[in-house]
């Protein structure tokens, strides 16, 4: 009798608990079955990408598809270390990385200057939002051309293509950011004696923080997606030009481990917005731990 | 007539009383008040009220919300504000924080004031010891000082956003208080708060106006809160302030039959009348 009123008494404690637990935790876990611990864990999330390499190597094994158009997963993994070991990858890496590096400093710097102005300005926004607005719409891959003519074909037109990219998300969302912060703290801030720049500083900032990385978000995924862009056009060094050259030698085991490449860069990208944001938006309620 | 809002510019923040006296100026805006150190020395004079307003008005559009509305306030002195909602007793709180810039007449406030809102409006990104010090130039140990009054120091490193809605309004008044406030306003802070937990801050909030002596006005909607708290009691209602009634000092006029009393004629004031059915109970407009 008091093992069951003490295992029911557990389930409350439990369910309690749970309660207190952010959403998204809850639907993914509750901790009631093992099944579900099973799927709370942080292990579970490899187990898709590892059934997608399976049913990838099963295709190749049954269908006997050409490696032309389909090579194995052994196959692009073989591929894969000989190109790191013998250097070709890491430094094709390394080029694009500093492009898309330099590139996206310039197009944060640009795009979050241009954002306060407009956003903290009236001047600044009816002369700058509209131009903004306008060159938003153009597709960015049709300025390549454009660029190439104003800074040949060097390194120069490349990070300058990813930095018109940046711009403009990171200009669209600081701005939106700075934009809805909530009007009853800038009063409040007003009351406590903050100027301008105190306001600016303790208040609007921080305020347009997780908009502002939203913004690079999306900054780091166009950046790459320009940068590949521009160097399958012209270049003769870097992950783009590292395709285009596999397509013209018919490899594309190649192809494949370039493009696994980004996608890993893709998750290290997110990682490390993720590791910004923990360690910036510490205060937000669903980071906070107690 | 635009109005004016004057800072009066007390040096430091010695007690009133051992100001120079000077004649209290600016109050019909003849001089640059401001930037009189003469004018400037004189403004904590003992006696003179804190606050003066004379002809505010104020009009949204074609709506007078206020018009000619006169008041001092003393230091030391807790006035309540009771009015409808929509009378216009936030607007007037408003036009004395200085952030209300479209009215008429002339506001005499002291630099030294502090605002407590409904919603805490502490800043979520900065830790609440943080929070206490915007503004202020202050360390940490004056934060925990201020927090240690309210009695909320135990939570001085945490994030805002972890509070209860009466932890966050401890450390808002922790907050207001820091600044040693001459006038210190009060819009509506307890009408988020549980019944409890408002009783346990006006305790608090008792203790702290006794210790500081700032002048208060309290905008509030609950006539015994108003009871409770204030010595002095303004009705806002057709847009002036039609009653000011002075709580006695004794704990009698606060309790009993005195209080129901009192209860009832501001009840009426405010064009409530609690003997109603629900049915005939309308606002008086």
């Amino acid at each position: 009798m008091s093992a069951v009123s003490y295992d029911y008494e557990v389930v409350v404690g439990k369910a309690a608990e749970d309660s207190e637990r952010p959403i998204a935790k809850r639907i993914a876990g509750g901790g009631l079955s093992v099944w579900r611990r099973i799927w709370s864990s942080r292990g579970t999330r490899f187990l898709g990408p590892l059934i997608l390499l399976g049913v990838w190597q099963l295709a190749v094994s049954v269908g006997h598809a050409s490696p032309l158009s389909l090579p194995s997963p052994s196959n692009v993994f073989t591929t894969g270390r000989h190109l790191v070991a013998n250097g070709t990858l890491i430094s094709a890496l390394l080029v694009s990385l500093r492009r898309v590096g330099l590139g996206l400093a310039l197009g944060v710097a640009i795009g979050g200057s241009l954002a306060l102005l407009s956003s903290l300005s009236l001047v600044g926004e009816r002369l700058i939002d509209p131009v903004m607005h306008m060159f938003r719409t153009m597709p960015v891959l049709a300025l390549l051309p454009l660029f190439v003519v104003w800074f040949g074909i060097g390194e120069k037109a490349k990070v300058f293509i990813v930095g018109w990219a940046v711009v403009f998300p990171i200009y669209i969302n600081l701005y939106a950011g700075v934009r809805s912060v909530d009007e009853k703290l800038v009063t409040a801030g007003k009351v406590l004696g903050l100027g301008r720049w105190g306001l600016i500083r303790h208040v609007i900032l921080p305020g347009a923080l997780p908009q502002f990385l939203t913004g690079l978000r999306l900054a780091l995924g166009v950046s790459w997606l320009v940068l590949v862009a521009a160097e399958e056009i012209n270049a003769t060094s870097g992950l783009g030009y590292m395709i285009t050259n596999a397509q013209n030698l018919s490899e594309t085991n190649v192809m494949f481990v370039v493009l696994i490449v980004f996608s890993l860069l893709g998750l290290a990208t997110d990682i490390l917005v993720r590791l910004i944001e923990r360690w910036t938006l510490s205060w937000r309620s669903s980071f906070v731990t107690k | 007539m635009a109005l004016e809002l004057r800072d009066e510019v007390a040096t430091g923040s010695e007690p009133a009383v051992t100001q120079p006296s000077a004649p209290l100026r600016a109050l019909t805006g003849d001089t640059a008040y401001a930037g009189d150190p003469a004018g400037a020395a004189g403004s904590a004079r003992a006696g003179e009220p804190v606050v003066k307003i004379r002809g505010y008005g104020r009009r949204f559009g074609d709506r007078v919300v206020l018009e000619g509305v006169d008041l001092d306030l003393a230091d030391g002195e807790v006035a309540a504000l009771l009015g409808a909602s929509g009378s216009g007793k936030s607007t007037l709180l408003r036009a004395l924080c200085g952030i209300d810039h479209g009215a008429d007449g002339h506001v005499t406030v002291p630099k030294e004031r502090a605002v407590v809102f409904q919603d805490h409006r502490l800043l979520p990104w900065k830790k609440v010891w943080r929070n206490v010090l915007i503004g202020v130039k202050g360390s940490k140990a004056d934060a925990l000082a201020a927090l240690q009054e309210v009695g909320i120091a135990g939570r001085a490193d945490a994030w805002p956003g972890t509070l209860s809605g009466g932890e966050s309004q401890r450390v808002a008044l922790a907050r207001a208080f820091i600044r040693r406030p001459r006038l210190l306003l009060l819009d509506e802070p307890f009408g988020a708060l549980d019944a409890l937990t408002r009783l346990r801050m006006h305790g608090l909030l008792r203790e702290l106006c006794a210790r500081h002596n700032p002048a208060t006005l309290l905008v509030t909607h609950d006539v015994d809160e108003a009871i409770t708290l204030a010595d002095r009691i303004l009705v806002i209602s057709d847009g002036r302030i039609s009653l000011d009634h002075r709580v006695g000092d004794d704990a009698s006029a606060r309790s009993g039959t005195a209080a129901l009393a009192l209860r009832a004629r501001l009840l009426s004031e405010l064009g409530v009348n609690p003997n109603h059915r629900p049915h005939q109970n309308h606002e008086k407009r």
